[in-house]
């Protein structure tokens, strides 16, 4: 049953301002959260799930989450990556009890309901009763109660899914100048795991998406990447809403330590602070552009490039008040071994002690907090002006107010 | 190197050897628990060897054999530039933590090194709430005797959380 939340809810009427006010109750009200889990994780959105080197050999699986709800990454017997729910056709109870692993199918261990790697049901035990007793009814047809099974798109080793059956392509969703930066780093080299790091940071899971679509913060907050010229306000950069702003493009570059006019400005640049071992922030030039560059691709994932560390950041709502922040680290197959040592050293930058990364955890359970008990009043979003066109300057929240542009047409706030 | 193994690894046969050395380690680690406990992370650097590796890690990656670590120190001087960088430029609610270590095992002496084990938990508390338990694990390590007493060649913590609350803020 579909629900009025103008029925239920206190009016919500967001500031006469428009997108330079975000009003607080966006991030504590939870009938605004299930109508964001409903329009946005399990409606026409695609939804990063995983990257195809967890799941390698024919039968070999994870599980994954969209929104709230639970999947399973499993390569079929062709080779072919599908995406189930994790729940049985019969009585939903969940079917795989492990995070990763390898089956020939899955077997409910409620009622032994047996699926193949496709979510066809091949087997219901009992299903001609007993002694000519029970049984299902002779029409039970098996093709009519597999598991549901999701829309795939696998674009160089990563791999999304949808609810739509019939929504956007990929590449439509993602709008062509955010489509290229995906291809950029998924451009079809084969890619290799590092590992993992999980959060649960107790704020709303919009925050997640903001902090990534607010350069401002980074030039101010993350003294490390400050002082060691990883994200700085004074080099060249971009800030590009993409999409109608669902999306967006952050995108810097590595400059080293160096100490100009701006940086003296940046209360934040330690100029007398240097490291022992200078690797652990001077990356091998990767990339032909010199380009850094972190993409949102809403709502589910944000995607970094950063000195040598790749990863995807998927963004799993538990509830409005706290999410979980996934981490996969990966790099290519072909990497050098002295690559993967960059990749892995670079990563202390990121994750739950990451010296960038936890000061973002630390900073967003604080504004949970502050908002709270706040819904009447809201958050000023005016850095870099009041529109929302694309910026060639860090010193800007014109992401934000892009983002809540599309975020109110798409909730009908 | 990391060796998952380790984990499976029984302790060593209870020579008086053994139990004197296992009394030694007990100590090592209630001085180090107790030097974070202190907020004197400074302090930790003088207990490892220059080459040492320090590794706060999962126990999702760790038994899967994945590299990637929550905090990686490779050599004292990323172990000492991780200390700077807290001190220095970190941003995070101050809060307290203590260190609670058992089970401490010595698992196997060799001329070279000495390999062993002991659990730890860590509880945190914000100045304006109840601790909470941060992480629960398992150090696994291999220790060297230098100007005749021990250090650290490597540091494993492999923490059972799935998911760390929050943000770990120093070195466990």
């Amino acid at each position: 049953m579909g629900r009025s939340i103008e029925a239920e809810v206190p009016v919500r009427t967001w500031p006469a301002e428009g997108w330079t006010r975000v009003p607080y109750w966006i991030y504590t009200d939870p009938d605004i959260y299930a109508r964001e889990l409903s329009t946005f994780f399990y409606g026409d959105g695609w939804n990063y799930v995983a990257l195809d080197c967890e799941v390698p050999e024919p039968g070999s699986y994870k599980r994954s989450w969209i929104g709230e709800r639970q999947v399973v990454v499993v390569r079929g017997k062709d080779g072919a990556i599908h995406v189930l729910e994790n729940r049985c056709a019969h009585r939903g109870a969940r079917l795989c009890w492990q995070n990763k692993g390898r089956v020939d199918s899955f077997t409910c261990p409620y009622h032994q309901w047996n699926f193949a790697l496709d979510g066809r049901l091949q087997g219901v035990p009992l299903k001609r009763g007993v002694l000519g007793k029970g049984g299902m009814p002779p029409d039970f047809d098996n093709a009519q109660h597999g598991l549901n099974r999701l829309r795939v798109h696998v674009e160089g080793g990563s791999v999304w899914a949808s609810f739509a059956p019939d929504g956007p392509g990929f590449a439509e969703y993602c709008g062509p100048d955010l489509h290229a930066y995906v291809k950029r780093i998924f451009g079809g080299r084969p890619l290799k795991l590092l590992g993992y790091s999980r959060q649960l940071i107790p704020s709303n899971w919009k925050m997640y998406v903001e902090n990534l679509k607010d350069p401002y913060h980074a030039t101010l907050l993350h003294a490390f990447l400050i002082t060691f010229g990883l994200w700085r306000a004074d080099t060249q950069s971009e800030s590009v809403p993409v999409a109608g702003g669902k999306h967006g493009i952050m995108v810097s570059r590595n400059v080293g330590k160096t100490a100009t006019d701006a940086a003296g400005e940046i209360k934040r640049f330690k100029g007398q602070l240097d490291l022992e071992d200078r690797d652990t922030v001077t990356p091998i030039r990767e990339f032909d552009d010199g380009k850094v560059v972190g993409l949102t691709i809403f709502p589910s994932v944000v995607m970094h490039q950063q000195a040598n560390t790749l990863g995807m950041r998927h963004i799993i709502p538990k509830g409005p008040d706290r999410f979980e922040l996934s981490w996969t680290y990966y790099g290519y197959a072909d990497d050098s071994p002295e690559l993967t040592r960059l990749r892995l050293r670079h990563a202390n930058l990121y994750g739950p002690a990451g010296y960038v990364a936890m000061e973002d955890g630390e900073v967003l359970s604080e504004s949970q907090l502050g908002a709270t008990e706040y819904g009447h009043r809201a958050a000023v979003v005016e850095m870099g002006g009041r529109d929302v066109e694309p910026q060639d300057h860090m010193v800007t929240e014109v992401l934000i107010r892009a983002f809540y542009k599309f975020y109110r047409e798409r909730m009908g706030l | 190197m990391s060796d998952p193994t380790a984990d499976a690894t029984r302790p060593a046969a209870p020579t008086p050897e053994v139990r004197a050395l296992a009394l030694e380690v007990r100590e090592l680690y209630e001085e180090i628990a107790d030097l974070l406990d202190d907020d004197q992370v400074e302090r930790m650097p003088a207990y490892f060897t220059d080459d040492c590796v320090y590794k706060l890690i999962s126990k999702e990656n760790h038994d899967e054999g994945l590299p990637q670590a929550t905090i990686l120190c490779d050599g004292i001087r990323m172990l000492r530039d991780r200390i700077v960088a807290l001190r220095e430029t970190q941003v995070y609610e101050p809060r307290a933590w203590r260190h609670f270590v058992s089970g401490v095992r010595v698992l196997s002496v060799s001329d070279d090194e000495i390999r062993a084990r002991g659990n730890f938990l860590v509880t945190e508390a914000m100045s304006d709430a109840e601790p909470q338990v941060l992480l629960v694990g398992r150090y696994l390590d291999r220790l060297v005797r230098r100007d005749g007493r021990l250090v650290f060649r490597e540091r494993l913590a492999v923490y059972d959380n799935y998911r760390v609350v929050r943000s770990v803020i120093v070195p466990v």
